[in-house]
Protein backbone atom coordinates (compact mmCIF):
# COMPACT_ATOMS: atom_id res chain seq x y z
CA UNK A 1 0.00 0.00 0.00
CA UNK A 2 1.32 3.28 -1.22
CA UNK A 3 0.62 6.17 1.35
CA UNK A 4 1.84 9.67 1.82
CA UNK A 5 4.79 10.70 0.06
CA UNK A 6 8.02 11.02 2.52
CA UNK A 7 7.90 14.52 3.56
CA UNK A 8 11.22 15.28 1.56
CA UNK A 9 9.17 15.40 -1.96
CA UNK A 10 6.48 18.05 -0.34
CA UNK A 11 9.61 20.64 0.70
CA UNK A 12 10.99 19.69 -3.20
CA UNK A 13 7.33 20.10 -4.70
CA UNK A 14 6.32 23.32 -2.83
CA UNK A 15 9.53 24.70 -1.49
CA UNK A 16 10.00 27.63 -4.13
CA UNK A 17 6.21 28.36 -4.62
CA UNK A 18 6.47 28.91 -0.63
CA UNK A 19 9.01 30.77 -0.44
CA UNK A 20 7.68 32.68 -3.16
CA UNK A 21 4.14 33.69 -1.78
CA UNK A 22 6.22 34.33 2.06
CA UNK A 23 8.75 36.75 -0.08
CA UNK A 24 5.25 38.62 -1.69
CA UNK A 25 3.94 39.01 1.66
CA UNK A 26 7.04 39.77 3.95
CA UNK A 27 9.39 41.06 1.56
CA UNK A 28 12.77 39.32 1.29
CA UNK A 29 14.08 40.15 5.07
CA UNK A 30 11.80 37.96 6.97
CA UNK A 31 10.88 35.50 4.26
CA UNK A 32 13.29 33.12 5.36
CA UNK A 33 11.63 32.27 8.76
CA UNK A 34 8.07 32.32 7.71
CA UNK A 35 9.22 29.29 4.88
CA UNK A 36 11.30 27.62 8.00
CA UNK A 37 8.19 28.01 10.81
CA UNK A 38 5.80 27.63 7.50
CA UNK A 39 7.66 23.69 6.59
CA UNK A 40 8.50 22.71 9.92
CA UNK A 41 4.67 22.80 11.58
CA UNK A 42 3.78 21.17 8.38
CA UNK A 43 6.34 18.46 9.20
CA UNK A 44 5.20 18.32 12.53
CA UNK A 45 1.49 17.82 11.59
CA UNK A 46 2.10 16.00 8.30
CA UNK A 47 1.72 12.39 9.87
CA UNK A 48 -2.63 14.06 10.65
CA UNK A 49 -2.79 15.52 7.16
CA UNK A 50 -5.81 13.41 5.77
CA UNK A 51 -4.52 11.94 2.49
CA UNK A 52 -5.74 13.04 -0.48
CA UNK A 53 -5.48 16.80 0.72
CA UNK A 54 -4.59 19.47 -1.11
CA UNK A 55 -1.02 20.11 -0.07
CA UNK A 56 -0.75 23.54 -1.66
CA UNK A 57 -3.29 24.75 -0.32
CA UNK A 58 -2.76 23.07 3.33
CA UNK A 59 1.00 24.55 3.05
CA UNK A 60 -0.42 28.47 1.71
CA UNK A 61 -2.77 28.12 4.94
CA UNK A 62 0.20 27.59 6.88
CA UNK A 63 2.15 30.23 5.74
CA UNK A 64 -0.28 32.42 5.82
CA UNK A 65 -0.79 32.53 9.33
CA UNK A 66 2.99 32.12 10.62
CA UNK A 67 3.47 35.42 7.97
CA UNK A 68 0.53 36.65 10.37
CA UNK A 69 3.08 36.23 13.41
CA UNK A 70 6.15 37.06 11.34
CA UNK A 71 4.85 40.60 10.72
CA UNK A 72 3.10 40.90 14.71
CA UNK A 73 6.65 39.75 16.07
CA UNK A 74 8.20 42.66 14.09
CA UNK A 75 5.53 45.26 14.59
CA UNK A 76 6.73 44.62 18.63
CA UNK A 77 10.21 45.05 17.93
CA UNK A 78 9.21 47.76 16.04
CA UNK A 79 11.09 50.96 17.34
CA UNK A 80 8.74 53.90 16.49
CA UNK A 81 10.94 56.32 14.25
CA UNK A 82 9.85 59.43 12.22
CA UNK A 83 10.10 58.82 8.75
CA UNK A 84 9.95 61.44 6.04
CA UNK A 85 8.90 61.25 2.28
CA UNK A 86 12.77 61.42 1.96
CA UNK A 87 13.70 57.99 3.44
CA UNK A 88 10.70 56.60 1.76
CA UNK A 89 11.72 58.03 -1.78
CA UNK A 90 15.47 56.38 -0.66
CA UNK A 91 14.33 52.99 -0.80
CA UNK A 92 14.19 51.67 -4.42
CA UNK A 93 17.30 53.34 -4.85
CA UNK A 94 19.18 50.91 -2.53
CA UNK A 95 19.59 48.30 -5.12
CA UNK A 96 20.07 50.33 -8.35
CA UNK A 97 21.25 46.98 -10.25
CA UNK A 98 18.82 45.11 -9.38
CA UNK A 99 16.95 46.26 -12.10
CA UNK A 100 13.01 46.42 -12.47
CA UNK A 101 11.74 42.93 -11.36
CA UNK A 102 13.09 43.81 -7.84
CA UNK A 103 10.53 47.12 -7.86
CA UNK A 104 7.97 44.79 -8.79
CA UNK A 105 8.52 42.64 -5.71
CA UNK A 106 8.66 45.44 -3.90
CA UNK A 107 5.43 46.79 -5.09
CA UNK A 108 3.53 43.39 -4.70
CA UNK A 109 5.09 44.08 -0.69
CA UNK A 110 3.61 46.80 -0.40
CA UNK A 111 -0.15 46.04 -1.33
CA UNK A 112 -2.55 46.69 1.35
CA UNK A 113 -2.82 42.88 2.97
CA UNK A 114 -5.98 41.46 1.43
CA UNK A 115 -5.01 42.42 -1.66
CA UNK A 116 -1.56 41.31 -1.48
CA UNK A 117 -2.76 37.87 -0.52
CA UNK A 118 -5.44 37.40 -3.43
CA UNK A 119 -3.10 38.81 -5.75
CA UNK A 120 0.00 36.29 -3.96
CA UNK A 121 -1.97 32.96 -3.32
CA UNK A 122 -3.72 32.88 -6.89
CA UNK A 123 -0.85 34.07 -9.00
CA UNK A 124 2.35 32.81 -6.98
CA UNK A 125 0.25 29.84 -5.34
CA UNK A 126 -2.07 29.08 -8.14
CA UNK A 127 -5.00 28.68 -5.87
CA UNK A 128 -8.62 29.16 -6.61
CA UNK A 129 -10.22 31.78 -5.30
CA UNK A 130 -12.57 30.14 -3.68
CA UNK A 131 -9.41 27.93 -1.75
CA UNK A 132 -8.18 31.76 -0.54
CA UNK A 133 -11.40 32.57 0.78
CA UNK A 134 -11.56 29.47 3.15
CA UNK A 135 -7.70 30.87 4.16
CA UNK A 136 -8.10 34.35 4.45
CA UNK A 137 -11.87 34.58 5.40
CA UNK A 138 -14.71 36.70 3.22
CA UNK A 139 -16.38 35.18 0.00
CA UNK A 140 -14.32 34.33 -3.20
CA UNK A 141 -15.89 37.49 -5.21
CA UNK A 142 -14.39 39.69 -2.46
CA UNK A 143 -10.82 37.86 -3.10
CA UNK A 144 -11.70 38.02 -6.78
CA UNK A 145 -12.16 41.72 -6.29
CA UNK A 146 -9.17 42.12 -3.84
CA UNK A 147 -6.98 40.45 -6.47
CA UNK A 148 -8.17 42.43 -9.46
CA UNK A 149 -7.87 45.77 -7.09
CA UNK A 150 -3.65 44.41 -6.71
CA UNK A 151 -3.22 43.83 -10.14
CA UNK A 152 -4.63 46.96 -11.01
CA UNK A 153 -2.27 48.96 -8.62
CA UNK A 154 1.07 47.06 -9.69
CA UNK A 155 -0.19 47.82 -13.44
CA UNK A 156 -0.51 51.53 -12.62
CA UNK A 157 2.35 51.81 -10.25
CA UNK A 158 4.89 49.32 -11.53
CA UNK A 159 4.04 48.19 -15.40
CA UNK A 160 3.31 51.31 -16.56
CA UNK A 161 5.97 53.05 -15.27
CA UNK A 162 8.66 50.33 -16.69
CA UNK A 163 6.45 51.24 -19.76
CA UNK A 164 7.59 55.07 -19.67
CA UNK A 165 10.82 54.40 -18.55
CA UNK A 166 11.92 52.03 -21.58
CA UNK A 167 10.66 55.39 -23.56
CA UNK A 168 7.38 53.90 -24.65
CA UNK A 169 6.08 57.24 -23.14
CA UNK A 170 2.30 58.30 -21.81
CA UNK A 171 1.01 57.48 -25.11
CA UNK A 172 1.12 53.75 -24.22
CA UNK A 173 0.24 53.94 -20.30
CA UNK A 174 -2.69 55.34 -21.96
CA UNK A 175 -3.19 52.89 -24.19
CA UNK A 176 -2.84 50.19 -21.13
CA UNK A 177 -5.57 51.89 -19.55
CA UNK A 178 -8.24 51.00 -22.15
CA UNK A 179 -7.41 47.58 -22.19
CA UNK B 1 -2.98 41.66 -20.61
CA UNK B 2 -4.20 37.99 -19.49
CA UNK B 3 -3.94 36.01 -16.47
CA UNK B 4 -1.39 34.03 -17.58
CA UNK B 5 0.92 36.78 -18.54
CA UNK B 6 0.26 38.37 -15.24
CA UNK B 7 1.13 34.86 -13.34
CA UNK B 8 4.22 34.73 -15.79
CA UNK B 9 4.95 38.62 -14.78
CA UNK B 10 4.73 38.12 -11.32
CA UNK B 11 6.56 34.48 -10.92
CA UNK B 12 9.39 36.40 -12.99
CA UNK B 13 9.08 39.18 -9.94
CA UNK B 14 10.21 36.23 -7.67
CA UNK B 15 12.87 34.13 -9.32
CA UNK B 16 13.62 30.81 -7.70
CA UNK B 17 16.52 30.78 -6.34
CA UNK B 18 18.21 27.65 -5.46
CA UNK B 19 20.68 28.49 -3.30
CA UNK B 20 18.12 30.05 -1.29
CA UNK B 21 16.32 26.77 -0.57
CA UNK B 22 19.04 24.46 0.00
CA UNK B 23 20.30 26.73 2.73
CA UNK B 24 16.13 26.74 3.46
CA UNK B 25 16.74 22.96 3.28
CA UNK B 26 19.36 22.56 5.00
CA UNK B 27 17.58 24.77 8.42
CA UNK B 28 14.55 22.62 8.24
CA UNK B 29 16.76 19.40 8.79
CA UNK B 30 18.46 21.01 11.57
CA UNK B 31 15.08 22.45 13.20
CA UNK B 32 13.09 19.36 12.68
CA UNK B 33 16.14 16.95 14.24
CA UNK B 34 16.18 19.48 17.28
CA UNK B 35 12.25 19.43 17.91
CA UNK B 36 12.31 15.58 17.45
CA UNK B 37 10.05 15.22 14.55
CA UNK B 38 12.88 13.95 11.95
CA UNK B 39 11.83 10.08 11.95
CA UNK B 40 13.60 9.13 9.25
CA UNK B 41 16.81 10.91 7.92
CA UNK B 42 18.20 9.67 4.90
CA UNK B 43 21.44 10.10 2.56
CA UNK B 44 23.18 8.33 -0.39
CA UNK B 45 26.60 7.23 -0.46
CA UNK B 46 29.01 6.34 -3.69
CA UNK B 47 30.25 2.63 -3.09
CA UNK B 48 31.83 0.60 -5.27
CA UNK B 49 28.05 -1.12 -5.42
CA UNK B 50 26.97 1.79 -6.82
CA UNK B 51 24.84 4.69 -4.91
CA UNK B 52 23.85 3.45 -1.47
CA UNK B 53 20.98 4.81 0.46
CA UNK B 54 21.16 5.29 3.98
CA UNK B 55 17.98 5.76 6.34
CA UNK B 56 18.28 6.42 10.40
CA UNK B 57 15.54 6.68 12.63
CA UNK B 58 16.17 8.31 16.37
CA UNK B 59 16.97 4.30 17.26
CA UNK B 60 19.61 3.95 14.49
CA UNK B 61 20.50 2.52 11.01
CA UNK B 62 17.39 1.00 9.59
CA UNK B 63 17.90 0.74 5.83
CA UNK B 64 20.69 0.14 3.56
CA UNK B 65 19.43 0.14 0.16
CA UNK B 66 20.95 -0.44 -3.37
CA UNK B 67 20.01 1.81 -6.38
CA UNK B 68 18.56 -1.40 -8.22
CA UNK B 69 16.42 -1.11 -5.23
CA UNK B 70 14.96 1.94 -6.83
CA UNK B 71 15.39 4.77 -4.02
CA UNK B 72 12.28 6.49 -4.49
CA UNK B 73 10.96 3.24 -4.15
CA UNK B 74 12.37 2.37 -0.50
CA UNK B 75 12.02 6.24 0.47
CA UNK B 76 7.88 5.73 -0.14
CA UNK B 77 8.08 2.32 1.93
CA UNK B 78 10.00 4.13 4.80
CA UNK B 79 6.66 6.64 4.64
CA UNK B 80 4.80 3.74 4.96
CA UNK B 81 6.02 1.81 7.64
CA UNK B 82 7.51 4.05 9.89
CA UNK B 83 6.54 7.66 9.34
CA UNK B 84 5.74 9.92 6.08
CA UNK B 85 8.48 12.28 8.42
CA UNK B 86 11.37 11.80 6.59
CA UNK B 87 14.13 14.43 5.42
CA UNK B 88 17.32 14.48 3.38
CA UNK B 89 19.94 15.16 6.37
CA UNK B 90 23.10 13.97 5.95
CA UNK B 91 24.11 14.17 9.78
CA UNK B 92 22.51 11.54 10.95
CA UNK B 93 24.32 9.48 8.56
CA UNK B 94 27.49 10.55 9.31
CA UNK B 95 29.30 8.04 11.14
CA UNK B 96 27.23 5.00 9.14
CA UNK B 97 28.79 6.61 5.96
CA UNK B 98 32.14 6.76 7.44
CA UNK B 99 32.12 3.29 8.39
CA UNK B 100 30.91 1.99 4.88
CA UNK B 101 33.61 4.27 3.48
CA UNK B 102 36.56 2.44 5.75
CA UNK B 103 35.16 -0.77 4.63
CA UNK B 104 34.98 -0.31 1.02
CA UNK B 105 38.35 1.17 1.56
CA UNK B 106 39.09 -2.39 3.29
CA UNK B 107 40.34 -0.82 6.59
CA UNK B 108 37.57 -1.98 8.82
CA UNK B 109 35.93 -5.46 9.10
CA UNK B 110 33.17 -5.07 10.79
CA UNK B 111 30.72 -2.35 11.86
CA UNK B 112 29.79 -0.35 14.89
CA UNK B 113 26.80 1.30 14.87
CA UNK B 114 23.56 1.51 16.52
CA UNK B 115 20.51 -0.53 14.54
CA UNK B 116 17.10 0.05 14.31
CA UNK B 117 15.86 -3.76 13.10
CA UNK B 118 12.12 -2.92 13.42
CA UNK B 119 11.79 -3.68 9.14
CA UNK B 120 12.65 -7.43 10.32
CA UNK B 121 10.97 -9.79 13.05
CA UNK B 122 10.09 -13.39 13.35
CA UNK B 123 12.95 -16.14 12.11
CA UNK B 124 14.07 -13.36 9.40
CA UNK B 125 14.87 -11.23 12.25
CA UNK B 126 17.17 -14.37 13.78
CA UNK B 127 18.80 -15.22 10.68
CA UNK B 128 20.17 -11.80 10.10
CA UNK B 129 21.26 -11.15 13.77
CA UNK B 130 23.51 -13.75 13.35
CA UNK B 131 24.91 -13.08 10.49
CA UNK B 132 27.78 -10.99 11.73
CA UNK B 133 28.80 -14.45 13.28
CA UNK B 134 30.08 -15.13 9.99
CA UNK B 135 33.62 -13.26 9.94
CA UNK B 136 35.04 -11.03 7.53
CA UNK B 137 36.40 -12.91 4.23
CA UNK B 138 34.39 -16.14 5.08
CA UNK B 139 31.14 -17.51 3.86
CA UNK B 140 28.47 -20.07 4.81
CA UNK B 141 25.49 -21.94 3.60
CA UNK B 142 22.20 -21.26 4.22
CA UNK B 143 21.68 -24.40 5.44
CA UNK B 144 24.39 -23.59 8.56
CA UNK B 145 22.70 -20.02 8.55
CA UNK B 146 19.25 -21.87 9.35
CA UNK B 147 21.17 -23.76 11.67
CA UNK B 148 22.34 -20.74 13.82
CA UNK B 149 19.10 -19.03 13.76
CA UNK B 150 18.07 -22.79 15.74
CA UNK B 151 16.16 -24.39 12.39
CA UNK B 152 18.56 -25.98 10.59
CA UNK B 153 15.71 -27.24 8.13
CA UNK B 154 14.63 -24.01 7.52
CA UNK B 155 17.00 -23.16 4.61
CA UNK B 156 14.49 -21.62 2.07
CA UNK B 157 13.23 -19.34 4.88
CA UNK B 158 16.79 -18.68 5.72
CA UNK B 159 17.55 -17.57 2.04
CA UNK B 160 14.33 -15.24 2.24
CA UNK B 161 15.64 -13.65 5.12
CA UNK B 162 18.74 -12.71 3.60
CA UNK B 163 16.96 -11.73 0.49
CA UNK B 164 15.09 -9.36 2.14
CA UNK B 165 17.94 -8.01 4.34
CA UNK B 166 17.12 -4.27 5.06
CA UNK B 167 20.74 -3.62 6.13
CA UNK B 168 23.10 -5.29 3.24
CA UNK B 169 26.59 -4.75 3.33
CA UNK B 170 26.44 -3.77 7.08
CA UNK B 171 24.46 -7.12 8.27
CA UNK B 172 26.32 -9.31 6.04
CA UNK B 173 23.93 -11.43 4.03
CA UNK B 174 26.75 -11.45 1.06
CA UNK B 175 28.36 -13.78 2.81
CA UNK B 176 26.15 -16.40 2.82
CA UNK B 177 25.57 -18.67 -0.82
CA UNK B 178 24.48 -22.10 -1.37
CA UNK B 179 26.46 -25.16 0.00
CA UNK B 180 27.63 -25.99 -3.97
CA UNK B 181 29.16 -22.75 -4.01
CA UNK B 182 26.89 -20.93 -6.32
CA UNK B 183 26.27 -17.40 -4.93
CA UNK B 184 22.59 -17.08 -4.85
CA UNK B 185 20.28 -14.54 -4.60
CA UNK B 186 21.36 -11.00 -3.40
CA UNK B 187 19.47 -7.51 -3.12
CA UNK B 188 21.95 -5.85 -5.10
CA UNK B 189 21.96 -8.26 -7.36
CA UNK B 190 25.09 -10.91 -7.87
CA UNK B 191 27.65 -8.72 -9.51
CA UNK B 192 27.33 -6.70 -6.39
CA UNK B 193 27.48 -9.73 -3.73
CA UNK B 194 30.84 -10.65 -5.97
CA UNK B 195 32.35 -7.47 -5.48
CA UNK B 196 32.00 -7.91 -1.86
CA UNK B 197 33.23 -11.18 -1.49
CA UNK B 198 36.19 -10.39 -3.90
CA UNK B 199 36.96 -7.33 -1.36
CA UNK B 200 37.05 -9.07 1.51
CA UNK B 201 39.18 -11.90 0.11
CA UNK B 202 41.63 -9.12 -0.73
CA UNK B 203 41.92 -7.22 2.30
CA UNK B 204 41.82 -10.57 4.44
Amino acid sequence: MTGKQPFEAVVTEHGGTVLRVCRAILGPADADDAWSETFLAAMRAYPDLPAGANVEAWLVTIAHRKAIDVTRAAARRAVPVAQTPDDTAAGPADSPGDGLDDDLADAVTRLPAKQKQAVAYHYLAGLPYADIAVIVGGSADAVRRAAADGIATLRRTYLDAAGAASGTGAASRSERRDT
Amino acid sequence: MNTDDMTQILAGAFPDEPGDLRRLRERLARAAQRDGILDVAYRTVDSPVGSLLLAATEAGLVRVAYASEGHDTVLQALADRISPRVLNAPARLDEPARELDEYFGGHRRSFDLPLDWRLSAGFRHAVLSHLTEIGYGRTASYAAVAGLAGNPKAVRAAATACATNPLPVVIPCHRVIYSDGRIGRYLGGPEAKRTLLTLEEAAR
